[in-house]
């Protein structure tokens, strides 16, 4: 839902990032308001993930340029915690699995720091467990799951569903979606589909990173982002979905080769 | 991982060794065995120039009073449900005023006689420094034998205090066949103080021991135990162990299986921190085929902690079809510990199936990443991600072990 006027959550100003000593995201900027659902593409390698890891505050790469201020602060400052604390979810492309740590007692770990961020209270583990059963049903997902390990053994399409638990369970201001779709078959792409339009409202926002128009199908965006080598190529409407599916990436590379002769353009 | 950064194999700390024995022999003369006394004083005492305690320093143990320590009663949990409590304080008689549950009778005179120290003859340990440091110094043995299956977890139950000196406590277990028993080994201490501990155990054909060890150490303190184990065809022993915390703290389990087709499962969880040593010597042999070994052994050390384990398994030409496996894990936390980790495997019969490997790995960075990225702090994740490494054995420790906080006590977060 497009607001003009509605507050501002995220937004990224030119943002560049490395890994080791590899540029990755070559100035990235995006302004993300309350309410709006935004879905990023591009090819595989083009620095989808890298943009929502940098975003999460991921210690492996190092911001060399640009800002990112997440309501109204500045997020590139935060730890990693601090962020997940004010409001922003990363769903991972790879759940890690951890061995030995139980689901039920990382995600009430989770759901409790999260409050704190809120300023609510913590839940006891009586109450949490009733809110972790309400949860679960979002997601439809076996009770089974919080007495094992987080994420060990889960199958690919579980353990996205582990992901839209937590997010359902932390209640975040700012989502990003990293191919939550991807593995999953279809009635679970629809589970999970649902399960994020149930969540998404008008004080909060989504960043879906897909490869698939069906996804796009079920979640409907209100912009579609396409990136390429490190950069937002082009910015649409849902429609820019659909044109994709039908040409490809191919034309990407004639715009890059574009860019790449105007170098003012380049951060 | 050796010999570069070692300091120098000595023992020079406090009394010089030979006149730390005899002072402790002069002081438990007259309770204990004569023979065994003069065995130790004829032994010379370890050194890191010897292979089984090349990583091990005495320093901490010949530090330590020479007089026999007998400890104060401790506060301690209440048992647990479905559990019977032993004290041991090295002097008193840890049965008196206890009535035994059906399947559990005392072993004494002639039959005590005959059975004491089979079981380390048996498992190549009478000569093993710690029991014959043992040997010299116990007063008494809680010996038991066990018939039929026995509802009731035994809770051995020792707490050095923080008093000093030596508590010397010896063990024996005869399980007659098809019986069955679990046990819960506790050690404790406060202070500057070895606790000394020696369980053999006699496993009759088709007999199944469970048995857990969880011994939270303290700062000054050492430990050394064994825990000899002698299994007839079908008899299955499972030790689960968890020591941590201590100056010196050494597990020597020594297992045989005299005919082999018997089932052994060891697992084991170590911790290091500080300039604490923590080491397991574990010895399995088969003597006969068709056996069976399932062996984890974790490990984590910190600050300037050093880990010890060396595996030994012993397959010789008669054992043929065994099945053994080992998996040493370890966890390194600082820059400044160290892990030694070495399976030693001699196997001379050709069908078998032996399986072993280490591996030496620090906290994920993918894994803290994920737990901060749900708010969790970067230093409660890295607890989250110690404990889930512990848990792996801890839990598996008997029921009866979770009154005394495993996690927390080994940890030294007891009341946190
Ligand atoms: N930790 C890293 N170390 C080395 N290279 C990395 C690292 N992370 C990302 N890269 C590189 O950065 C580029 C962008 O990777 P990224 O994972 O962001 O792509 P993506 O758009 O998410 O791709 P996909 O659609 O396949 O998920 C790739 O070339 C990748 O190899
Ligand atoms: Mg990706």
């Amino acid at each position: 839902m497009i607001r003009p006027d509605a507050p501002v959550l995220l937004e990224i100003r030119d943002l560049t990032a490395r890994v080791e000593d590899q540029p990755i995201l070559k100035g990235v900027s995006l302004t993300i308001r309350a309410g709006e659902i935004h879905a990023v593409m591009g090819r595989n390698g083009s620095g989808k993930s890298t943009l929502s890891k940098v975003l999460a505050g991921h210690p492996a790469y190092t911001v060399t340029g640009g800002s990112v201020r997440y309501m109204g602060d500045d997020l590139l400052t935060l730890e990693p915690e601090l962020r997940a604390r004010a409001g922003l979810f990363l769903g991972f492309q790879y759940p890690v699995e951890i061995p030995g740590v139980s689901n039920l007692e990382f995600l009430r770990v989770a759901t409790n720091a999260r409050r704190a961020g809120k300023g609510e209270e913590e839940l006891d583990t009586f109450a949490f467990e009733d809110l972790v059963r309400e949860r679960l049903q979002v997601v439809q997902m076996d009770p089974a799951f919080l007495e094992r390990s987080v994420n060990e053994g889960f199958s690919g399409g579980e353990k996205k569903r582990n992901e839209i638990l937590q997010m359902a369970l932390l209640e975040p201001l700012v989502a990003v979606l990293d191919e939550t779709d991807s593995g999953l078959d279809i009635d679970a792409l629809r589970i999970v589909a649902g399960g994020v339009n149930h969540l998404a409202g008008p004080d909060n926002a989504t960043l879906l990173i897909t490869h698939y128009q069906r996804l796009l199908d079920v979640i409907t965006p209100d912009y579609v982002h396409v990136m390429a080598a490190g950069r937002i190529l082009r910015t649409g409407g849902k429609e820019l979905a659909l044109e994709l599916e039908e040409r490809g990436y191919d034309w990407v590379d004639a715009e890059l080769a574009a860019l790449e002769r105007t170098p003012a353009e380049v951060g | 991982m050796v010999a570069a950064s070692l300091s120098t194999p000595t023992a020079t700390a406090g009394t010089a060794p030979g006149s730390w024995v005899s002072a402790l022999l002069a002081d438990a003369a007259g309770g204990a065995d004569a023979r065994a006394a003069q065995a130790l004083a004829q032994t010379p005492l370890p050194t890191r120039r010897d292979e089984a305690w090349r990583f091990t320093d005495l320093a901490p143990l010949t530090a330590l009073k020479p007089t026999l320590l007998r400890p104060a009663p401790g506060t301690h949990p209440e048992p647990a449900a479905g559990s019977l409590r032993l004290t041991l304080d090295g002097h008193s008689d840890p049965l008196a005023g206890i009535s035994l549950p059906a399947g559990l009778e005392p072993i004494t005179g002639a039959g005590l006689g005959e059975s004491l120290g089979q079981v380390l003859a048996a498992t190549g340990s009478a000569e093993l420094w710690p029991v014959l440091l043992n040997g010299a110094t116990a007063r008494n043995v809680l010996a038991l034998r066990v018939r039929g299956t026995v509802a009731t977890t035994l809770e051995l139950v020792s707490d050095a205090g923080d008093g000093e000196g030596i508590l010397p406590l010896r063990l024996l277990l005869v399980l007659e066949p098809d019986s069955s028993l679990e046990i819960l080994q506790v050690h404790r201490s406060a202070g500057a103080n070895l606790t000394s501990v020696v369980l053999e155990a006699r496993l009759g054909e088709g007999a199944e021991l469970r048995h857990g060890l969880l011994a939270p150490g303290a700062e000054a303190g050492c430990l050394l135990a064994t825990v000899a184990v002698e299994q007839a065809t079908g008899s299955r022993y499972s030790g689960v162990s968890a020591h941590g915390g201590w100056a010196l703290g050494r597990l020597e389990p020594r297992l045989v299986q005299r005919e082999g087709a018997a089932h052994s499962a060891l697992k084991a969880l170590q911790l290091a921190d500080g300039r604490q040593i923590s080491d397991t010597h574990s010895q399995m042999v088969f003597e006969g085929p068709d056996g069976r070994l399932e062996q984890l052994h974790k490990a984590v050390a910190d600050g300037q902690g050093r880990s010890v384990f060396n595996g030994a398994v012993q397959v010789p030409r008669a054992a043929q079809r065994t099945d053994a496996a080992q998996l040493s894990r370890n966890l390194l936390l600082s820059d400044r510990a160290r892990i030694d980790t070495k399976p030693e495997l001699e196997i001379v019969a050709d069908d078998v199936r032996c399986a072993h490997g280490a591996t030496v790995s620090r906290l994920q960075q993918d894994e803290l990443f994920y737990l901060q990225s749900r708010g969790i702090a970067a230093d409660q994740a890295a607890r989250l991600l110690l404990r889930g490494f512990c848990e792996e054995v801890l839990q598996e420790l008997p029921a009866a072990a979770s009154a005394w906080q495993p996690l927390a006590s080994l940890l030294g977060e007891e009341g946190r």
